[in-house]
C-alpha cells in the first residue's frame, strides 16, 4: 500500500473532498448564499445606505424606488437597511448557540456513549424529557422567567437544541464503543474523559459539523420566531422576525415590508440546510439513520 | 463440434478506475471449466481472486470494468449478454455463495422466504411449494428442525448456520455452476470442516461444477480437482490440485505452501517477503512477483513469463522446471530456545471463574432472572513462565477471549485467584497500579479495530508512552521510531494513517503499540487469524523475535491448532470455559489425547467424520462439559460427575474420566497436510 500513499496527502484529500461535495449539487449554491448572507450581516453596518431607524413621514409605506430598492415602513425607515442589519443578531445567536449546543450536547452524548451503564440511562431520561418539551414553549418559559436579554435567548437556544446533539453523539460514539482501540485505551486506564476526548471525539466530529449546520438553521427561525411574538428582540432595533410582526397588518396595502425580510430569511434556512446535506455528503454521515 | 465447456474464461483482465488511470487487478485469464468439475482459486488478499469470481457471474464492482476478454457459460459471452437474460442465469444456471453469510442474507426476512424466493423466481414455483421445498433444503444442509428455522431471521442463527443457509440458497434452483467466495472464513475450525463436509456431498451428489475462491489452502484442497494460483491479477499457476501442492512449480505457490503453519511440526514456517502490488495502471515489465522472488533474474526482471509447463499444468515462471526439479517446498523450522523452567511464573490464575450475570438497570424491574448461565469461564488454573508462550486453544465461545479480558482487567473474576508476581489482578483496570498496567498489554484479533481509524501513527504510538513514561516530544518520536523500525517499518509510517495500510502493515502498528511500553506480558488474541498465510508467517516470526529480545511472555490465544503448534510453549485446551487438557506443545499434539483435543484435531486436518455427532445428553450442570458431543461419553457417568483430572505424563495433565491408556485414538498422520487459518 505503501506506493498509493498520496505525495501531497493535503492536495489529496482537497481533491477528494471536492469530488465527493459535487454529489451534493446543492451545495455549491448553499455556500454562495450562506457566504454572502454572512457577509452581508458582517459589513453592513458599513455598507447599508440609509440609517435603519431615521424616520421619515413623507415616505411612509412608499413601494420599491431606485433609492430605496426594498421600499420603506410605515414609518418612512428603509427596508433595504433593515434587512441587511435584520438578520445579525438571529445569525450571530444561530451561530454561537448552535456551536454551543453541539459542543456541549456532543460531548454529553459521546461520554455517556462510552460510560454506558447506569449514568447513561439517567442522562439519557433527563435528554428525553426536554427533548418531549414542545420547542417553542420552552423558550417562552425561559424567557418569560428570565427576561429577553440576548443571554437569556442564548441559553434557551442551547437548552432547547443540545439534547438533540446529545443524542446524535451518542448514538454516532456507539459505532465505535464496542471497537478494540476503546478497548486498548481502557486497557492503559485512561480516563473516561481521555478516552470520549481524545479517542472517540476524532470520529463523530464530522457527524456534529453537520448536527452544527443543521441546528444554527433550526436558532435562526427560533429566534426570528420569539422576536415575531414580541418575546426577543425589540424595537426599534431592525430584525427580521420583529419586521414581520410590525408589517404584516400592512400585509395588503405594502407587502414588501413583510416579503423582503421572509425572502432574506429563507435564503438563510435553505442554504443553511444545504450546506448540511453537502457536508453530510462529503463526511460520509447518513443523515436517513441519525437518531433524531 | 463438440459442446462448448460449461465455463470458459478466455483473456479476460478487468480494471477499476482510479484517480491517474485503470488500475489492472485481473491481467488476462483464461481458464476452463467442465460439468461436475472443481476449480480452486487460491491467492493473497489483493491478488483478484474475488473480482474474478464476480465477473463469473457476469458482475463488476462499481468504478470496474472489463477491459477484454470474455466469460462464456454454456457458450455464451455472459458481458454481451442483455440484462435481463443475465438476471435468468444467475441463480438459475450459476450461483454465488457470498464471502460473508451473515451480512449476505436479508436481516428482515426470514430465512425460509429467502430461500423461497430463489425457487418463485427462477422455477416460478408457487409460493407454498416453494415453501415446502425450502423446508426440504434446510434439511439437506443438515440444519436441525427445519420447519421452525424457516421461520428464523438471520440474525438467530450462528455464522456456521447461516453460512448454511446461504449454501442452500444458491443450490436451491439446481444451478450448474456455484461459485464460492472465501467460503468458511471466519468459520472456527470444527464448523469449517463440517460445512466443508457439507459441500462436498451436496456437489458430488448433483453434479454441479464449482469454483471456490480462498486464501485458504486447506479449503482448496479439500474441495478441489484443480486450482489456479493467482498473483497480482494472474494466473501464475494452474494444474491438478494433488500435483501442484505436492510438487509446486512456481515459486509463489512454492511460498505460499511453505509458509502455512504444520500441524505436524513446531516452529515458525518461512515467510513470503513483501506482500502482493497495488494494481497499476501500467503492468510491470518483467515477472510481477520477481520483487518477492529468490531465484529472480535480469530475465525474470525485463520479460514476462509465457505460461509453460506440461502435463497438465501451465506455469508462468521462466525458472519452472528447476521448481519442479528442486521438488517440494521444504519448511525450515528455526530452533525455539528451550523455556526456563523452575522460575517464578509472570502469571498465575488458580480457579478462576468469570460469569457475565451484571444486571442492568432495567432489569431491576423485570422477574427474577433465571438461574445463572453457565459461566463463561470456570475453574480454570494457569500459569505462564517468563518468557514462553501459554496457547489457549479452543472454538469460538470457549471462554478464551473472556480469560484474556479478566487477565487485561476489564472483566471481573466472580471467584478464584489471578496474580502476576506479587501484584493482584483481581483488581478492574481502573484500579491497577500504574506499572501493573505497563507490565500487561494487549494485541487484538481485527487490526482494522484496534487502531483509531482517525489517529495517524505516531498519536497511536504517542498515547502509551504519554500514559506511562513521560517522556519529550523529540523522545518519544526517537523511540516510536526505534520500535517501527523493529517491526520492519520506516520512520514515513509515523504520518500514515490506519486507512493507508495494509492488514499486515496495521497489525504491526497494533504490536508496536504493545510493546513501545516494555511490557512483562502481552495478552494476543487471534493475532493472526485475520490475516494472509504469508503475512501470518511474518508477524508469527515477529513475534517469536520480539520475544526473544524483549524477554516476554506471551498468553497465546487461537483456535488455529498449526499456528498454536508453530509459537507454543504449553498449551492449555478450552472447551466452554473448562480446561480439559493442559500440557507442553509436544505432549497435547501427541497421544494420550482428550476427546476433544482429539476432535479440534480431526477437523483441524479436515479429516472426515465431524464431531459433534450422536444426540445430546441430558445435561446436569455437574458432569463433563464436553458431554453432549463427546463421541466416547460412558453413560450415565459423564453426564454426572465430575471428571478427574488425570497426569498422563510429567506437565501433562487431561480431565476425563477415560484412562489415559484409552485415549490414544487419534494419532498424527504420517504426512504433513495443507491447511492454514
Amino acid at each position: 500500500m505503501s506506493a498509493a500513499a498520496p505525495r501531497r496527502p493535503w492536495a489529496a484529500t482537497a481533491w477528494h473532498a471536492w469530488r465527493r461535495a459535487r454529489r451534493s449539487p446543492g451545495m455549491l449554491p448553499g455556500m454562495l448564499v450562506l457566504a454572502l448572507h454572512l457577509m452581508a450581516a458582517l459589513a453592513a453596518p458599513l455598507i447599508v445606505p440609509h440609517s435603519p431607524t431615521a424616520i421619515a413621514p413623507e415616505r411612509a409605506l412608499a413601494g420599491p424606488s431606485p433609492a430605496h430598492p426594498f421600499g420603506n415602513d410605515r414609518f418612512g425607515r428603509d427596508l433595504l437597511s433593515r434587512v441587511m442589519l435584520g438578520g445579525r443578531i438571529a445569525i450571530a445567536i444561530g451561530l454561537t448557540g448552535g456551536a454551543i449546543a453541539v459542543l456541549l450536547g456532543g460531548l454529553v452524548g459521546v461520554l455517556v456513549g462510552y460510560l454506558g451503564g447506569l449514568t447513561d440511562e439517567l442522562v439519557m431520561r433527563l435528554v428525553d424529557a426536554l427533548i418531549a418539551i414542545p420547542g417553542l414553549l420552552l423558550l417562552l418559559v425561559v424567557v418569560t422567567g428570565l427576561g429577553n436579554g440576548y443571554g437569556v435567548i442564548l441559553l434557551a437556544m442551547v437548552l432547547s437544541y443540545a439534547p438533540g446533539a446529545a443524542r446524535v453523539a451518542r448514538a454516532a460514539a456507539h459505532e465505535y464503543v464496542p471497537r478494540d482501540f476503546i478497548t486498548a485505551a481502557r486497557a492503559r486506564g485512561e480516563h473516561a474523559l481521555a478516552v470520549a476526548g481524545l479517542e472517540l471525539w476524532p470520529n463523530v466530529v464530522g457527524v456534529l459539523l453537520v448536527e452544527f449546520a443543521m441546528r444554527t438553521s433550526w436558532i435562526v427561525l427560533s429566534v426570528s420566531g420569539l422576536s415575531f411574538l414580541g418575546f426577543g428582540v425589540n424595537p426599534p432595533t431592525p430584525d427580521w422576525g420583529l419586521m414581520i410582526a410590525e408589517n404584516r397588518s400592512m400585509l395588503a396595502l405594502a407587502p414588501w415590508g413583510v416579503v423582503f425580510p421572509l425572502a432574506a430569511m429563507a435564503t438563510l434556512v435553505v442554504a443553511l440546510n444545504l450546506v448540511a446535506d453537502g457536508l453530510a455528503q462529503l463526511l460520509g454521515v447518513d443523515r436517513t439513520t441519525e437518531a433524531r | 463440434m463438440s459442446a462448448p465447456p460449461l465455463l470458459a474464461i478466455d483473456n479476460l483482465s478487468i480494471g477499476y478506475a482510479a484517480a491517474d488511470g485503470m488500475r489492472v487487478v485481473v491481467h488476462q485469464v483464461s481458464l476452463t471449466l467442465d460439468r461436475g468439475e472443481r476449480l480452486g482459486i487460491v491467492g493473497e488478499s489483493g491478488c483478484g481472486k474475488s473480482t474474478l469470481a464476480l465477473a463469473l457471474l457476469g458482475f463488476v464492482r462499481r468504478g470496474g470494468q472489463r477491459l477484454g476478454g470474455t466469460v462464456r457459460l454454456d457458450g455464451a459471452d455472459i458481458f454481451r449478454l442483455p440484462p435481463d437474460a443475465v438476471q435468468r442465469l444467475r441463480g438459475r444456471r450459476i450461483a454465488l455463495v457470498p464471502q460473508n453469510a451473515g451480512q449476505a442474507l436479508s436481516p428482515g426476512m426470514p430465512v425460509g422466504d429467502q430461500i423461497a424466493e430463489v425457487l418463485q423466481t427462477h422455477l416460478g414455483w408457487s409460493r407454498q411449494v416453494a415453501r415446502s421445498h425450502a423446508s426440504h433444503w434446510l434439511a439437506r444442509v443438515e440444519l436441525p428442525d427445519p420447519p421452525a428455522l424457516l421461520r428464523r431471521f438471520p440474525h438467530e442463527l450462528s455464522g456456521g448456520q447461516q453460512q448454511r443457509v446461504a449454501i442452500a440458497m444458491a443450490l436451491a434452483a439446481e444451478p450448474a455452476l456455484v461459485v464460492l467466495d472465501e467460503p468458511t472464513t471466519g468459520l472456527d475450525a470444527t464448523t469449517q470442516q463440517q460445512v466443508l463436509a457439507l459441500l462436498g456431498e451436496l456437489v458430488a451428489a448433483s453434479g454441479t461444477a464449482l469454483v471456490v475462491v480462498s486464501h485458504d489452502l486447506g479449503v482448496i484442497a479439500r474441495c478441489s480437482d484443480r486450482m489456479a494460483v493467482m498473483y497480482a491479477g494472474e494466473v501464475v499457476e494452474h494444474g491438478a490440485t494433488d500435483a501442484t501442492l505436492t510438487v509446486p512449480r512456481h515459486p509463489y505457490t512454492r511460498g505460499l505452501l511453505a509458509s502455512v503453519p504444520q500441524l505436524a511440526s513446531a516452529g515458525i514456517p518461512a515467510t513470503l517477503p513483501g506482500m502482493p502490488p497495488v494494481p497499476a495502471r501500467l503492468r510491470p515489465a518483467g515477472c510481477a512477483f520477481a520483487p518477492r522472488c529468490a531465484w529472480a533474474d535480469a530475465q525474470c526482471r525485463t520479460t514476462a513469463p509465457a505460461p509453460g509447463g506440461g502435463g497438465g499444468t501451465v506455469v508462468r515462471c521462466h525458472h519452472w522446471r528447476r521448481a519442479g526439479a528442486a521438488g517440494a517446498a521444504v519448511v525450515t523450522a528455526p530452533p525455539r530456545p528451550i523455556a526456563p523452567s523452575g522460575a517464578t511464573p509472570h502469571l498465575s490464575l488458580c480457579g478462576v471463574t468469570v460469569s457475565y450475570a451484571r444486571p442492568g438497570v432495567l432489569d431491576w424491574f423485570r422477574a427474577p432472572r433465571q438461574p445463572t448461565a453457565r459461566p463463561a469461564v470456570s475453574d480454570v488454573t494457569l500459569a505462564l513462565a517468563p518468557g514462553t508462550t501459554l496457547a489457549l486453544v479452543g472454538e469460538s465461545g470457549s471462554g478464551k477471549s473472556t480469560l484474556a479480558r479478566t487477565i487485561a482487567g476489564l472483566e471481573r473474576a466472580s471467584a478464584g485467584t489471578l496474580h502476576s508476581l506479587d501484584d493482584d489482578l483481581s483488581l478492574p483496570v481502573h484500579r491497577r497500579p500504574h506499572e501493573l498496567r505497563r507490565r500487561i498489554q494487549l494485541i487484538f484479533q481485527n487490526p482494522d479495530a484496534a487502531l483509531n481509524p482517525r489517529h495517524p501513527v505516531a498519536t497511536i504510538l504517542a498515547r502509551p508512552l504519554r500514559v506511562f513514561h513521560r517522556l519529550s516530544a523529540a523522545d518519544i518520536r526517537r523511540r516510536s521510531v526505534a520500535l517501527l523500525e523493529q517491526m520492519r517499518l520506516g520512520e514515513e509510517y509515523l504520518g500514515r494513517l490506519p486507512g493507508q495500510l495494509s492488514g499486515g502493515e496495521k497489525q504491526r502498528v497494533a504490536i508496536a503499540r504493545a510493546f513501545i511500553v516494555e511490557p512483562a506480558i502481552v495478552l494476543c488474541d487471534e493475532v493472526v487469524s485475520a490475516l494472509d498465510v504469508s503475512v501470518q508467517a511474518a508477524v508469527l516470526q515477529l513475534l517469536i523475535e520480539l520475544q526473544q529480545r524483549h524477554r516476554v511472555s506471551y498468553l497465546f490465544i487461537a483456535h488455529d491448532l498449526a499456528v498454536v503448534r508453530a509459537i507454543a510453549d504449553t498449551v492449555a485446551v478450552l472447551y466452554r470455559g473448562h480446561v480439559c487438557e493442559l500440557g507442553s506443545a509436544a505432549q497435547v499434539f501427541t497421544p494420550p489425547f482428550h476427546p476433544y483435543t482429539a476432535s479440534l484435531l480431526q477437523a483441524a486436518r479436515l479429516a472426515p467424520g465431524a464431531p459433534g455427532a450422536g444426540p445430546p445428553a441430558v445435561d446436569t450442570g455437574r458432569g463433563c462439559p464436553f458431554v453432549d458431543r463427546c463421541p466416547r461419553r460412558i453413560e450415565p457417568l459423564c453426564g454426572q460427575q465430575p471428571p478427574p483430572w488425570r497426569t498422563t505424563a510429567p506437565g501433562h495433565r487431561i480431565r476425563c474420566h477415560l484412562p489415559p491408556e484409552q485415549l490414544d485414538q487419534t494419532g498424527m498422520p504420517p504426512h504433513a497436510d495443507w491447511r492454514s487459518t
